[in-house]
């Protein structure tokens, strides 16, 4: 590094340029990771309702079979991710530390794991039957939202969309998988766009992918014919570019109205890993039974893509790709919005997009020491919605929360992290606005 | 994971999980160090054209100023703020703008109050209104408006074994006159007088070449520009300081200085003499660009800019101060917070009007 790390790189106009540490992880092919004695499947793990579970104690299930059904318009359905026998239906440790039910399943080692499901003509379905069939099959959101997809996509014809955007960034450092699913189920990627086209009335898709992974790009534009609606556009590079309300305005420049929905200005987002799951498991008649995470993190001994079956505990995972003894934080998701595990017996989940292992060094470089703020301004410069960070700091610590959200759009706030980690005077801004907004929420209660 | 005992195998926190970057994301201490590390040569230059006077001077100034810091530390049992720097910019950047013979006392009670009044009384670090350094520069122009114009030259034969005979004036008396000792020492013609001072009172011009240097008479750190643009550039390269405050000062100090001159070139100065002479380049370079006294939105920085390098530029020329930068940096200073409130940039998915309305 020497003198070009002496001086700090541009930033860029909104959002950071944080070292992305995806070298280790974006040039190996996906792997399969084995099963787990026990599987755990949570049954809230969406947004919205929680399943409801329709098998039995000691029931045997095959792989795919479903196990809960969907517990209201927002909730999807959840299915079996191993053959094997239903031990329990009980309380579980679930990645937060909080305890949530879960249909636990002993894996039947010695069958043959082939996942159950008819292929179905999905040519002559309608709208309706096309949003069943994917709340059915499980589908939410696998950029780590988890919010559910039939209800997303679910554009009603009084307020049509014209574009249909699909997210394929992956701005969290670390993060590899949705790049892999673009390389290696491209196919599938541009059925499950078609679908999301049909569906949605949208005219256009755009597929938007971070310029830092030209692989992708180029094995996707060789794969659109020339007159198709999907077009694929390099955009640049930064943390969170990935983030929905971001995106929407490098691509199209609107902006989704502070409180609304990004459907009032005529578009719909997607993530390239969960069309990548529709156009290739609906096809099939298959559910949603595991899904490709990025497993990395300088604790890791074989980093790379897996796929893991949902409720694979994390501390299974890690025991298959081997980790250090200094391991001294895991992350699941991305290391800039993911959660901090409090617990080797949670369940990787449908939104777990990441298993991040850190390790002492990693921590420690520095910890830094807490200054006031010298008003420096580098938030306001991060802050990719233009937010103040800066009034907002001084106004938490004084614990004015409820002018925070009336003066200064706390409430736009995503939670990006972006201003607490350029703060040189080591104030935890977007801690102080998740309390924030937590002791809003309580006082309207 | 058994061999863990006095430590859990893992630590939770809340997102992000990232450590910053130092590269990306330097600290407010590594900030503070590298200001003072660009403010050492300019220090260095300043002993070597005025001698041991002006070491004197800024050790004096820096005592009194980290006394000053540690002892309100204490009163307000704040934990010590004594290494992030902050108190030893103030203290070269104060000493730096006072005459070479400036009395020692007097420096230490500048330094004293502009901890004191400038810093410590609106909470410390991070809290200030006012550039500090210019706080206490501003009290001693009212305190001792005697000795703070008393001008010797630069670069006296004798400088670093003998010291201005004004320096070392006992507390609390008038400090003698330096005019006989000037009179002395000095190569022929020096009248004492700034070149802001010749040109104003005198409509005489310093040659460009002479102010670029710094060989001239002055205070201690305002006369080389180009010692100072060149520690100035320093930090912005490394992105410590917002390049936008220097270019704003400095190009609107001399568009408007270069409007009078094209209306009256025998009257007024010409734009190269402007930027070069008096404490312009220091203000610009290191006393504005103050981040905790400036705006901090994109657009209120330029705001802030313009309006020192005009007011500068106005004060010299219509004032009867030549030394217009340091009230056209206050002014500025207390404008800022005025400024960034009007200049809150449109947050994401609000309409212009409607959050004005809001503000309101
Ligand atoms: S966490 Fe919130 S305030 Fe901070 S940069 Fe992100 S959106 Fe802006
Ligand atoms: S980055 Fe930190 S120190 Fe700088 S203005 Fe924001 S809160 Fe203050």
């Amino acid at each position: 590094m020497g003198l070009l790390s002496w001086f700090r790189p541009a930033a860029p106009r909104h959002g950071i340029h944080a070292d992305d540490h995806k070298a280790d992880t974006c040039g190996l092919a996906i792997r399969r990771l084995p099963f787990a004695p026990r599987l755990i499947v949570p049954l809230a793990q969406h947004v919205g309702a929680p399943s409801r579970p329709i098998v039995r104690i000691g029931q045997e299930v095959l792989r795919g079979e479903c196990i809960a059904e969907a517990g209201g318009h927002v909730s999807v359905a959840q299915h079996a991710p191993a053959s094997g026998t239903v031990e329990a239906i009980e309380l579980r440790q679930m990645a937060r530390g909080d305890v949530g039910q879960a249909i636990v399943i002993r894996v039947n080692q010695a069958d043959s794991q082939q996942a159950i499901g008819l292929p179905q003509d999905l040519a002559g379905l309608s709208r309706e039957e096309l949003l069943a069939l994917i709340q059915q099959s499980g589908m939410v959101g696998l950029g780590g939202a988890a919010f559910p997809t039939h209800v997303k996509l679910d554009i009603k014809p009084e307020t049509p969309i014209d574009t249909l955007l699909v997210n394929g960034c992956e701005c969290e450092p670390y993060l590899t998988c949705d790049h892999r699913v673009m390389l290696e189920y491209s196919e599938h990627l541009l059925q499950g766009i078609d679908l999301a086209l049909r569906i949605t009335g949208a005219g256009k898709a755009i597929i938007g992918i971070e310029d830092n992974k030209p692989d992708a790009i180029a094995k996707l534009q060789g794969l659109i014919p020339a007159a198709s609606p999907i077009q694929v556009r390099a955009v640049p590079s930064f943390y969170p570019q990935g983030a929905e309300k971001v995106l929407l305005r490098t691509l199209l420049g609107r902006e989704v109205p502070s409180g609304g929905l990004m459907s009032q200005v005529g578009a719909t987002m997607q993530n390239v890993g969960t069309l990548a799951a529709i156009g290739r498991l609906l096809p099939r008649g298959e559910s949603l039974i595991e899904r490709v995470v990025t497993v990395a993190g300088p604790g890791v001994e074989r980093p790379g893509n897996y796929i893991i079956p949902i409720g694979t505990p994390v501390g299974f995972v890690l025991e298959q790709v081997g980790f250090h003894g200094k391991t001294t934080e895991l992350v699941l998701g991305g290391p800039m919005m993911g959660q901090s595990l409090a617990n080797l017996e949670a369940p990787i989940g449908k939104g777990s997009s990441g298993l991040l292992v850190m390790d002492e060094a990693a921590i420690q470089q520095e910890q830094r020491k807490s200054y006031p703020c010298i008003k420096c301004g580098e938030c306001v410069r991060a802050c990719p919605l233009h937010l103040n960070p800066k009034e907002l700091g001084l106004l938490a610590a004084k614990r004015e929360y409820a002018l925070m959200a009336e003066r200064f759009h706390l409430n736009d706030c995503f939670e990006c992290g972006c201003c607490t980690l350029v703060c040189p005077s080591a104030i935890p801004l977007v801690q102080h606005f998740r309390i924030a907004k937590a002791v809003n929420r309580e006082r309207a209660a | 994971m058994s061999q863990s005992h006095k430590k859990p195998l893992i630590e939770l926190r809340s997102s992000p999980h990232l450590r910053p970057q130092l590269r990306q994301t330097p600290s407010v201490d590594s900030i503070m160090r590298n200001v003072v590390l660009a403010l050492l040569p300019i220090c260095a230059f300043a002993v070597y054209r005025f001698g041991i006077s002006a070491l004197a001077l800024i050790l004096t100034v820096l005592a009194a100023c980290l006394l000053t810091e540690a002892l309100f530390n204490k009163l307000g049992k704040r934990p010590g703020s004594l290494n992030d720097y902050s108190a030893v910019i103030t203290a070269l950047l104060l000493a730096l703008t006072l005459p070479p013979g400036f009395p020692l006392w007097m420096g230490a009670v500048a330094g004293f109050i502009a901890i004191a009044l400038g810093k410590a009384m609106f909470g410390g670090l991070g809290y200030n209104l006012f550039n500090p350094a210019l706080v206490g520069r501003a009290f001693a122009q009212a305190a001792f408006p005697g000795a703070i114009t008393s001008w010797t030259p630069a670069g006296v034969e004798g400088r670093f074994v003998e010291f201005i005979p004004s320096t070392l004036t006992l507390p609390f008396t008038k400090p003698p006159e330096v005019a006989d000792w000037v009179n002395q020492v000095a190569v022929d013609g020096f009248s004492g007088a700034t070149p802001l001072a010749l040109q104003k009172f005198a409509g005489e011009m310093t040659a460009a070449g002479e102010l670029f240097t710094g060989m001239v008479a002055g205070s201690l750190g305002e006369t080389s520009a180009l010692l100072i643009l060149l520690c100035g550039l320093y930090l912005i390269a490394r992105r410590m300081m917002d390049w936008r405050i220097p270019v704003g000062i400095l190009g609107s100090a001399a568009l408007v200085g270069g409007l009078f001159y094209l209306i009256d070139p025998t009257q007024y100065p010409d734009p190269i003499f402007i930027l070069f002479s008096g404490g312009l380049m220091l203000g610009a370079m290191f006393m504005a660009s103050d981040m905790v006294a400036s705006p901090v939105t994109p657009l209120g920085v330029w705001v802030y800019a313009i309006l020192i390098g005009v007011l500068t530029v106005m004060i010299r020329l219509f004032a009867g101060l030549p030394e217009g930068v340091m009230y056209a940096i206050l002014l500025g200073n207390a404008a800022a917070p005025l400024i960034e409130q009007l200049t809150q940039p449109r947050a994401y998915g609000h309409k212009r009007s409607k959050q004005r309305k809001e503000q309101a």
